[in-house]
């Protein structure tokens, strides 16, 4: 199966690769998948605590080329926003813009579900209640 | 120079020996006659090519011309093989032995021989790839008519003891069927000496070209007989109905005879470069060598990089080095090789592994190419892997609670 460019991108010149401090305070962690499964992404998402807004993202993902792409991507996207915009980050636009076959969409729908564990574990630690999501259809 | 992309699956394919191509090149163009056509020098020169051929294939594996079936390939002959003994013999009984690590066209043909209304055991390998000869013993019933268990796996190219395991159907009076795609031609195999009865093979894994294999059919001690699967002509002593191939039988019959000639010394050069390729790579910490390492073709080897995702592993250096991997990111079941959960790996490792299938056309350079290219991948992906941080951590992988997807 050939990839697109913009995964071959994102897999050779990946974005974020990293570890932020999972103990501190302003940072959130979202761990997803399972080894069994073939694929694993830890997302980590450092918010400002006066503005709300995403100052940085590192990942890390044990995965095919397009689950690497997938939360490379995703953390690109997700700096610079706030922790609300970032919730409206959609699966379906990660295949979009990365342009994967139907067999590699739940490598995008994993992403989704990072951004959102990390965004769980930032709110959880800073006092707020969990957001209650949907289970994603595509997995 | 290094000419890219480097070859290392030839356990899928391999490539023509131009040798092969230059002797079936006549009989597309001058001598293409039917070798079934009797009347005429065209005919006559077909069927004598044939003839040659069949001999050919024969001596490689220690049979009679006679007893060769040419048919389009190895799952042909695993199809003929087994649903041809089922029905011949559906007076004897309905009992086929087999293993659940042999390669789909046996699999699924027996699964096909149940909806028939026959028996099927499965029998589990040991963590070797090898099957408990106790086992196997313990699984005969009277109304058991075939043995069918490969002679080389396809994915880790561990050996069955086909001697010992024929001793065994003898004594049972079990007919023994092998599929011995990865090994005829690659190490020596003997039918008489091995005990087999029915042994499919093909053109395409020994430098032969795609689209022509044999079935071997015993023809004494004892006269083994198959239903025809396919009806027509009657050729191949009745068993197989169809045209031959002729340009792709005299191919077959040149690459065994090629085989067989240089055996010795493509093994002893393939095996140390083998070698040198695996002693490298298990220097990176944390592989592992799937399968027997003592009863093993001399060309393959199968080795899983933990928290290395295997599909993600290819990604870095597939453009330029063909290899195979247990994974199965892409397929919709998302299930890992089989064959590797069938040794006990679990998933993680099976996600893991790369199939490094080498040929007579590999060369040392390529080797060396490959050890660099896959050590830097691996390096660098571990470097992004999750649970290669989670290991040099000391976390439990399987302390974790992981919400399987």
């Amino acid at each position: 199966m050939a990839y697109s460019e913009k995964v071959i991108d994102h897999y050779q010149n990946p974005k974020n690769v990293g570890t932020l401090d999972k103990a501190s305070k302003n940072v959130g962690t979202g761990l997803v998948g399972a080894p069994e499964c073939g694929d694993v992404m830890r997302l980590q998402i450092q918010v400002d605590d006066a503005t709300g807004m995403i100052t940085d993202a590192k990942f890390k993902t044990f995965g095919c080329g397009s689950a690497i792409a997938s939360s490379s991507l995703a953390t690109e996207w997700l700096k610079g926003k706030s922790v609300d915009e970032a919730l409206k980050i959609d699966n379906m636009t990660i295949v979009e813009e990365l342009n994967l076959p139907p067999v590699k969409i739940h490598c995008s729908v994993l992403a989704e579900d990072a951004i959102k564990a990390a965004i769980n574990d930032y709110r959880e630690k800073n006092g707020m209640d969990k957001i209650k999501f949907e289970e994603s259809v595509v997995h | 120079m290094l000419k890219l992309p480097i070859y290392l699956d030839n356990n899928a394919t391999t490539p023509m020996d131009p040798r092969v191509l230059e002797a079936m090149t006549p009989y597309f163009l001058n001598h293409f006659g039917n070798a079934a056509s009797r009347n005429h020098p065209f005919g006559w020169e077909a069927e004598e090519a044939v003839d040659y051929a069949r001999e050919q294939v024969a001596k490689l594996i220690g049979a009679d011309p006679k007893e060769i079936i040419f048919t389009s390939g190895a799952t042909e002959a695993d199809n003929l093989a087994i649903k041809g003994v089922f029905e011949m013999y559906a007076s004897k009984g309905n009992h086929i032995i087999t293993a659940t690590t042999e390669h789909k066209a046996v699999l699924d043909t027996c699964k096909h021989v149940e909806k028939q209304g026959g028996e099927v055991t499965y029998l589990s390998v040991q963590p070797d790839g090898l099957i408990d000869l106790k086992a196997l013993e313990a699984a005969i019933k009277p109304t058991t008519v075939l043995i069918a268990l490969m002679y080389a796996n396809n994915e880790i190219g561990s050996v069955m003891p086909i001697k010992e395991i024929s001793a065994i159907a003898r004594k049972h009076g079990v007919l023994v069927f092998t599929d011995a795609t990865q090994a005829v031609g690659k190490i020596p195999v003997d039918v008489n000496k091995d005990g087999i009865d029915l042994m499919a093979f093909t053109a395409h894994k020994m430098y032969g070209p795609k689209g022509v294999g044999a079935l071997y059919v015993r023809r004494k001690n004892p006269r083994v007989k198959v239903t025809a699967q396919m009806d027509g002509g009657g050729h191949e002593r009745g068993m197989r109905s169809g045209t031959l191939n002729v340009p792709g039988i005299v191919g077959f019959g040149k690459a065994c005879e090629l085989c067989q000639l240089e055996m010795e010394s493509d093994t002893q050069r393939i095996i140390k470069l083998r070698d040198k390729l695996e002693v490298s790579l298990l220097q990176l910490e944390e592989a592992y060598v799937n399968g027997s390492t003592e009863h093993r073709l001399p060309h393959v080897s199968n080795i899983s990089f933990k928290h290395v995702e295997g599909e993600g592993l290819l990604m870095g250096f597939n453009k330029n080095i063909a290899l195979s991997s247990g994974s199965a990111c892409t397929s919709a079941s998302l299930e890992p090789s089989y064959v590797l959960k069938a040794l006990g790996l679990g998933d993680d490792l099976a996600h893991s592994s790369l199939r490094f299938g080498l040929g007579r056309f590999t060369t040392e350079e390529q080797i060396d190419y490959t050890i660099k290219a896959i050590s830097e991948t691996v390096n660098k992906l571990r470097d992004m892997s999750p649970l290669w941080e989670m290991y040099k951590e000391g976390i439990d992988l399987n302390s974790i609670e992981w919400a399987a997807h």
